[in-house]
């Protein structure tokens, strides 16, 4: 009893720290610095476990991303012909495959850290782009991240890898599948190579 | 037939084919008006990946011991270095060169002649090529192009390669033999580079070719304003959400 009244107290406390407002760029270190820290020094990631890494990136980088938003710029125009059951489906397998595309680019984190850019602050003061370098043995990978406004902190909704937009090239990818049979071929596409991914290495 | 005119035949056949459908052809995207053509090049490039490259340099990461194979890249990697210098002179980043040109400097010296990458994380690497020149002086990239064997590319790119092989150790030994061992070594050197990189690509990508050649784009323009390229219009979120202004 004395313990609940306790973590009562705790989780109080928590709260009212959380609702500081966290700047842009300590945002984007922090989260950064969380998942290298943990994918470095988890052994069975390091040794090739990359479900652990699915996992790790479903529970800490996934409530941090928009993903409606994400999913809206990624399939263009025709998101808006989808009937809603088109659109939770497409969305579920968009957040299966973001998932597998970020882990797979974390499997090749062994010994690097992220550097941070000089912010640019824009017009808009509810979104902004920050930018990270990764740097490691070979040259520095640029890693930007487009930021929106969410209350006290701030949820990602697109991020670029050495220049490009990742919204802009699931756009670019999508394409072919959407103008060959519409949203669901897509779903299909994105359904069988998330099989595909989760299979080749469990 | 010379590397050099293959490749002049090559840029006039592309040259020719540009002139005559320079619109947006049906159902290519824009910014790659030969879009089927690339596509075609880029299976063939894929089977000669697949067939001969990837298990060449599969085999070369296998069989040499790490050392060596640091050793090889850093040899490339340094005459890289010189040209970088090179080319940041001709881009009036005196700063720049004037670091890269140490680095190689260094690294020759003390680095038995590149072999060892004496200067390391002390000067970091930042690497210029002619094509990033010129686009840097104001000379648009052209249409996309997918070089045979080569890759990726873009027509100023392509047309700078005749610069950027003045510069590499290939063009510093004979002709011959000995050339096109140099050249062998050189290619499975930074195709055993890429092997975990291009397996992750393979995984993840829908579409390879579309991948690929937006990856090209985005970091050549990347590389010409160094890290800083101006915002490009944002496409449309959706119909409902106005699209807010992009960050200066």
């Amino acid at each position: 009893m004395f313990r609940r009244v306790l973590l009562g107290l705790v989780l109080c406390a928590a709260q009212a720290f959380a609702q500081a407002e966290v700047a842009p760029d300590a945002f984007v270190m922090q989260l950064s610095s969380e998942i290298i820290d943990a994918v470095k020094s988890d052994q069975q990631i390091q040794s090739g476990d990359v479900a652990r890494i699915r996992v790790l990136v479903d529970n800490k980088i996934v409530p941090n991303v928009n993903l409606q938003r994400m999913v809206v710029k990624s399939v263009g125009p025709q998101w808006r012909t989808a009937t809603p059951d088109q659109q939770k489906r497409l969305t579920e397998e968009f957040k299966t495959y973001l998932i597998n595309t970020y882990s797979g680019a974390l499997t090749q984190v062994k010994d690097q850290s992220i550097k941070l850019r000089p912010v640019r602050t824009g017009a808009n003061p509810n979104e902004v782009v920050i930018g990270t370098d990764v740097v490691g043995k070979g040259d520095p990978i640029q890693l930007d991240y487009r930021l929106e406004k969410a209350g006290d902190t701030w949820k990602i909704f697109d991020f670029n890898v050495l220049g490009l937009w990742a919204t802009d090239s699931f756009r670019s990818q999508f394409a072919r599948d959407l103008s060959a049979g519409g949203i669901d071929a897509l779903i299909d596409r994105l359904t069988e190579k998330n099989k595909a991914i989760a299979g080749s290495k469990g | 037939m010379t590397l050099g005119r293959f490749v002049v035949c090559w840029l006039i056949a592309a040259a020719a084919l540009v002139l005559e459908g320079c619109a947006v052809a049906p159902g290519s995207t824009r910014g790659d008006p030969l879009e089927s053509m690339n596509r075609a090049v880029f299976s063939f490039n894929e089977t000669i990946d697949a067939e001969v490259l990837k298990p060449a340099a599969t085999s070369y990461q296998i069989i040499v011991p790490e050392f060596v194979r640091t050793s090889i890249e850093n040899f490339f990697n340094n005459f890289n270095d010189g040209w970088s210098a090179i080319n940041q002179l001709l881009q009036a980043k005196p700063a720049a060169a004037l670091e890269m040109g140490l680095k190689f400097g260094v690294n020759t010296v003390f680095g038995f002649g590149g072999f060892v990458d004496v200067a390391g994380a002390g000067i970091e690497r930042r690497s210029e090529d002619f094509g990033q020149t010129l686009g840097r002086w104001g000379l648009g990239p052209g249409p996309y192009l997918v070089l045979p064997l080569l890759g990726p590319s873009t027509l100023r790119d392509t047309v700078s390669l005749a610069a950027d092989w003045k510069a590499i150790p290939e063009a510093f030994v004979e002709r011959g033999g000995e050339r096109w061992a140099l050249a062998t070594v050189h290619v499975i050197s930074v195709r055993a580079g890429l092997l975990s990189a291009t397996r992750a690509l393979d995984e993840i990508a829908l579409d390879k070719y579309s991948l690929i050649r937006d990856g090209y784009l985005a970091r050549r323009r990347n590389q010409i304003y160094d890290g800083n390229p101006p915002d490009e219009p944002e496409a449309d979120d959706s119909s409902d959400a106005t699209e807010a202004a992009p960050p200066k």
